[in-house]
């Protein structure tokens, strides 16, 4: 099985390393254009939190899969897992805000000992409840097979990537196997009410290209996925979000390797659109790392670029107040929220 | 001079046609633009038509910009190379068409 960056001493698992490439001239001597000065250009910089709706956490990095384009550097061999101690700081923060959806991934969340528990006490509190489950964690091992009747006594809204409907795309960036055992879940899922239009509970697929482009049009890619999936399997889902790769972590490793890193940042920046710019996740979200810590957003999380300091950047001193009057911290990896329709945890975003 | 006749860079300069005769280029775009919007045929099957006659053309530029396009647009990698039989085909089959032009011919002459 592969290997995270971290446990193959891969120099990208250093976040400075991976800043220093996004921030370097490419190989004829140019320089691409700094986000920053992009939202100048449109009158968005500094850029500023709109409200605190989505408090997303990070429950930890083990995880069954190690999907080729993780940006999270997430595999078996990665350990770091949040603690019930910080659980509940998140709890205490959550239930003295105005925060409408708590959004838990990972790694697999469904890993962390104390995810059933997180679960029910989120439930208590009356809020959304997203889980970014990578399905087949739900057929992995006979103690995970009751997940989806779990997730339906708790209402769960369950976010699940399926990069492609055909077993040679999804398995060439998720792992041999990953797409039967997807389907399997899928079907799981389907069979406790998930996905079908009456119950009222919901499952959203995450379409993400397998390679060096760009996602195409969300909506054409959902009708696609619901035809495949319905004809070929009886699968039925909601929601298809079409999400962009940015260059991180993994992703950014396989750039390099297959010498695709400054056609695709060029096509980011070319892409540049100022309404998914306006748009952006990061003005509505806080992410909360498996130790605590808070960042903007879950790919800054990944590149230890924690919120600005005019803030407690620790869960255990969280402060709504403080957090919603922060610049947001930006760097050159997101270009990849702003390209073409642009892209979030949700979706396209223009 | 370029070394060669094609040179992958100058695809993303294609709107600089329009330096020597702006009106022109900008009603091909804007007709271009419309042609490969949804309509009765969807985005994805028209990028697949562009594929396949990208290589009817022969056009480098094409081939790799609907490449791209198709992936994009969620075509499989065999809806791809269907379209391209299609194209194959229609050009062995315009080939093969033109023998009864020769067999016409033949009987014509030949006793």
């Amino acid at each position: 099985m592969q290997q995270s960056l971290k446990k193959s001493n891969n120099q990208l698992a250093d976040t400075l390393i991976q800043l220093e490439v996004l921030n370097q001239a490419t190989q004829q001597g140019n320089q691409f254009p700094a986000f920053t000065q992009k939202l100048r250009d449109i009158n968005l910089f500094p850029l500023k939190p709109t409200h605190l709706d989505i408090f997303q956490v990070n429950v930890g990095k083990m995880c069954n899969q190690v999907c080729k384009h993780c940006h999270v550097d997430a595999g078996p061999d990665r350990k770091e897992i949040m603690t019930r101690e910080t659980m509940q700081q998140c709890l205490a923060a959550i239930a003295a805000s105005s925060v409408k959806t708590v959004d838990i991934t990972g790694g697999a969340p469904e890993m962390n000992p104390d995810f059933r528990w997180f679960v029910e006490e989120i439930s208590k509190l009356g809020r959304e409840i997203i889980v970014r489950c990578n399905l087949t964690i739900i057929v992995a091992n006979k103690k995970y097979h009751d997940l989806p009747a779990f997730y339906k006594t708790h209402n769960v809204h369950i976010i699940s990537s399926l990069p492609y409907f055909s077993a040679a795309r999804t398995d060439a960036q998720r792992g041999e196997g990953v797409f039967a055992d997807s389907i399997k879940a899928l079907q799981m899922l389907n069979a406790v009410g998930y996905g079908q239009e009456e119950s009222g509970l919901i499952l959203d697929l995450v379409y993400n290209p397998s390679g060096a482009f760009l996602p195409g049009s969300q909506a054409a890619l959902e009708l696609e996925f619901k035809k495949k999936l319905k004809t070929g399997f009886n699968i039925y889902f909601n929601n298809l979000f079409a999400i962009t790769n940015l260059p991180i972590s993994r992703f950014l490793d396989y750039l390099i390797q297959s010498n695709n890193y400054e056609a695709y940042m060029e096509k980011l920046v070319t892409a540049f659109n100022p309404a998914a710019a306006t748009n952006v996740m990061c003005r509505n979200t806080i992410s909360v790392s498996w130790d605590g810590y808070l960042y903007d957003c879950d790919f800054n999380q990944m590149l230890d670029l924690k919120v600005a300091k005019v803030a407690p950047q620790h869960i255990s001193v969280f402060n709504e107040a403080a957090l919603n009057n922060r610049n947001i911290v930006l760097n050159q990896h997101c270009y990849g929220c702003t390209a073409g329709a642009g892209s979030s945890c949700g979706g396209a975003t223009a | 001079m370029e070394k060669t006749y094609y040179n992958p860079a100058d695809l993303k300069k294609f709107g600089n046609i329009s330096e020597f005769s702006p009106g022109l280029a900008e009603k091909f775009f804007s007709y271009y633009g419309e042609v490969f919007a949804e309509g009765e045929l969807t985005a994805r099957e028209k990028s697949l038509i562009a594929l396949a006659v990208a290589h009817t053309v022969q056009c480098p530029y094409c081939i790799d910009a609907y490449t791209v396009d198709s992936l994009e647009k969620g075509s499989t990698e065999g809806q791809m190379m269907e379209a391209i039989h299609v194209a194959a085909a229609i050009r062995g089959g315009a080939s093969l068409v033109h023998g009864v032009q020769m067999m016409n011919k033949v009987k014509e002459i030949v006793m």
